[in-house]
């Protein structure tokens, strides 16, 4: 049982700070970014090339991949997003595009990146072994407690700075903020650029432990959107409890239902569809976006 | 006046001179040759392995002047198609390679795949060589499809009776990815292993191809105590994860599969933790490497920067291809001279030392030769790099 809960709470972790980036660019734009998975990919092999081709230590390589991601999701945004944004009134328009940068990026992570699955060395040995009831590698546990910080970061910066608060504002209410002075443009383009460097981190941060290939982009932003939509989209509380809670029943469900086959995300995916039919907008979601 | 002629001439014939292999080279007729098969999402990397050792196959033999078949000589062009590994984009692959006139096809990559282009490769007189295991595609009456590797079927038991005997295993467990190739290896690994009087101690744990965190997939098998823990029909990409969780968890029995692996991907998803490991590879290692072989993957890394050690096996499929066409130039447009050359062809295996062959085997495991014979090599990944455990040959 001990086992099962701390996988749940380290996946959970990871899930949560995946969904951040997500919902904060929905919270500020309405742009459903299907793209979101492939950035998560990117900064993961941003970070391999710099750990590993280039020899450099893995805390560069995790802020090569902070900042590339934040500079590409800043020229998303600006080149491709708020054009859009602009002419058009429907939302499919963004979800295309989104759509079409997530082929665009995978074509460019073959590209430049290869087929192959890549990997960065551990970072840290050993396993935590408390009499076989909690068996946990020392770089899990780092990785989860650095997520868990880079949670908290996130949460301070959005509460305390002037960004954050001029975000937030955004989120809540555009016509009031702008009124107040928010420069919509400048802080959508901060935004999608926070959201995009989230991602990277996280790619970066996790291809110590999971590695990283061309493939997993999809299905990340898959389960960043389950997650989503169980915490209430566009809210970030509702994106961290999300996290965890995927991540909780990911683990009791690979542990408890083994016996009867490949059936966890079938049952999460049920139980998704009975909550939403319940509750439409998610946890913490409000019913009226 | 005549100097200038003089001059003049002398360039006229130094040009005509210097162009003459390019003129040869261009006078050449072309030979396509098709690749269907997966090169894009999380299995890219068995079809981007199969399209660039033809590319650099083919790029090697125009070089040298093309091929001779016949009264002859072909520049060999690669015609790729990925099908993303779906069934539907597979079907319009196989159709584009009848539209384009093309005979011979390798791939695709996987079961379903394979299954799937079966008619349009009957109906439009393609012969295709599939990576993939279901039995009926090469038992008669089809008679299209040939087989470009060796069968998780062929290779499993001979993994397992060598493990029993040599490393004393007695109980195994069985881990797939939740679709049907894997499942389908896993199925016949845990019939094979029975056979062989083996404790099948845990058969049913499977995974989504997405997973990400392998510990909580891994915890019920690695608490059935298996000497043997069998990674049915893995990917590359989930290897690495699968034997470091594995590890990770405390298991310090045997890690085996039946697929190819690649060395490098090994090295940089779980390190030191994958010592041991136990794969199914192609004759690239240095005690059965030809000078050819060698060649070949120097050639393929400075074409695409890094070698892929799956290319080991996938290097074979255009050799047989064209070496049979060479036998008999006549199945060119006509896969039914194709076949019939099938059964009687031999010639020699350039990839590989000593006086091996390249011929069509099958016949025990299809009732007819719709397999190529590629050696069974069975390699123990170690420091880095894979070591031959044993070769075996399949018939």
């Amino acid at each position: 049982m001990e086992q099962i809960i701390a996988n749940g709470l380290y996946l959970g972790a990871q899930y949560a700070l995946i969904a951040l980036g997500l919902t904060l660019i929905f919270s500020l734009m309405n742009v459903l970014n299907f793209a979101h998975g492939q950035m998560y990919v990117f900064g993961g092999f941003v970070t391999y090339t710099v750990v590993v081709q280039l020899g450099l230590p893995f805390i560069v390589g995790l802020f090569a991949s902070a900042i590339v991601l934040a500079v590409m999701g800043a020229a998303i945004e600006k080149f491709l997003f708020a054009p859009v944004v602009r002419r058009s009134k429907r939302d499919e328009s963004t979800m295309l595009l989104a759509a079409g940068i997530a082929f665009f990026l995978d074509a460019v992570i073959l590209l430049f990146f290869g087929e192959k699955q890549r990997g960065v060395p551990k970072i840290v040995n050993g396993v935590l072994n408390l009499d076989m009831r909690i068996i946990m590698p020392y770089d899990r546990i780092l990785i989860g407690v650095l997520a868990i910080l880079l949670i908290v970061a996130f949460i301070a910066f959005m509460h305390y700075s002037r960004t954050g608060r001029a975000m937030r504002a955004l989120a809540q209410d555009k016509v009031a903020a702008q009124l107040m002075g928010v420069n919509v443009s400048r802080y959508s383009m901060i935004g999608f650029a926070l959201g995009a460097m989230l991602a990277g981190l996280v790619g970066g941060l996790l291809v110590t432990i999971t590695g990283v290939n061309l493939g997993m982009g999809g299905p990340t932003s898959v389960k960043a959107f389950l997650m989503i939509m169980i915490g209430g989209a566009g809210v970030i509380s509702g994106a961290i409890a999300g996290g965890f809670i995927l991540g909780m029943m990911e683990s009791v469900g690979l542990t408890v239902l083994s016996a009867y086959g490949d059936i966890t995300y079938l049952v999460i995916f049920a139980s998704l569809m009975v909550f939403l039919a319940v509750r439409p907008q998610g946890l913490m979601g409000k019913p009226w976006g | 006046m005549q100097k200038r002629t003089f001059l003049k001439f002398s360039a006229l014939a130094a040009a005509t001179v210097l162009s003459l292999p390019l003129m040869a080279y261009a006078q050449n007729a072309t030979l396509k040759i098709g690749f269907v098969g997966v090169t894009s999402g999380p299995a890219a990397s068995w079809g981007v392995s199969n399209q660039r050792s033809m590319e650099t196959r083919a790029a090697w033999l125009n070089e040298l002047g093309g091929v001779k078949i016949g009264d002859k000589t072909y520049n060999i062009e690669i015609v790729p198609f990925d099908d993303q590994k779906d069934p539907k984009r597979a079907i319009a692959g196989m159709e584009k390679m009848a539209q384009d006139g093309v005979h011979y096809v390798v791939g695709p990559n996987v079961d379903d795949g394979a299954a799937a282009v079966r008619p349009v490769a009957e109906q439009n007189g393609i012969m295709y060589f599939p990576y993939a295991f279901p039995k009926e595609l090469f038992t008669a009456p089809a008679s299209n499809a040939i087989l470009g590797m060796v069968a998780n079927y062929q290779s499993g038991p001979a993994i397992y009776k060598f493990l029993k005997e040599n490393k004393g295993v007695k109980k195994v467990a069985f881990v797939a990815a939740n679709e049907s190739d894997p499942l389908s290896q896993r199925e016949s690994g845990i019939a094979a292993a029975e056979a062989l009087g083996l404790e099948v101690v845990s058969g049913n744990v499977t995974y989504q191809v997405d997973t990400t965190d392998f510990t909580p997939v891994l915890l019920p098998v690695i608490q059935a105590s298996p000497d043997l823990l069998v990674l049915s029909g893995v990917s590359p990409a989930n290897a690495p994860q699968l034997i470091r969780s594995a590890r990770e968890l405390g298991y310090t029995g045997l890690i085996s599969t039946e697929t190819g692996q690649d060395a490098s991907v090994l090295q940089e998803g779980a390190g030191e933790l994958a010592d041991g490991f136990i794969s199914v590879g192609g004759a690239s290692t240095p005690e059965l490497a030809s000078e050819t072989m060698t060649e070949f993957v120097d050639r393929y890394t400075k074409m695409f920067g890094e070698y892929n050690d799956e290319s080991n096996t996938k290097v074979y499929a255009l050799e047989y291809i064209l070496e049979t066409l060479k036998a008999n130039p006549a199945a060119i447009e006509n896969v039914d001279e194709f076949k019939k050359t099938m059964d009687t062809f031999e010639a020699a295996n350039p990839f590989m030392k000593g006086d091996a062959k390249l011929k069509y085997v099958g016949m025990t495991s299809f009732g007819q030769k719709r397999q190529v014979s590629v050696p069974l090599v069975v390699n123990e990944y170690k420091g880095g790099k894979f070591e031959t455990l044993f070769v075996g040959q399949v018939d």
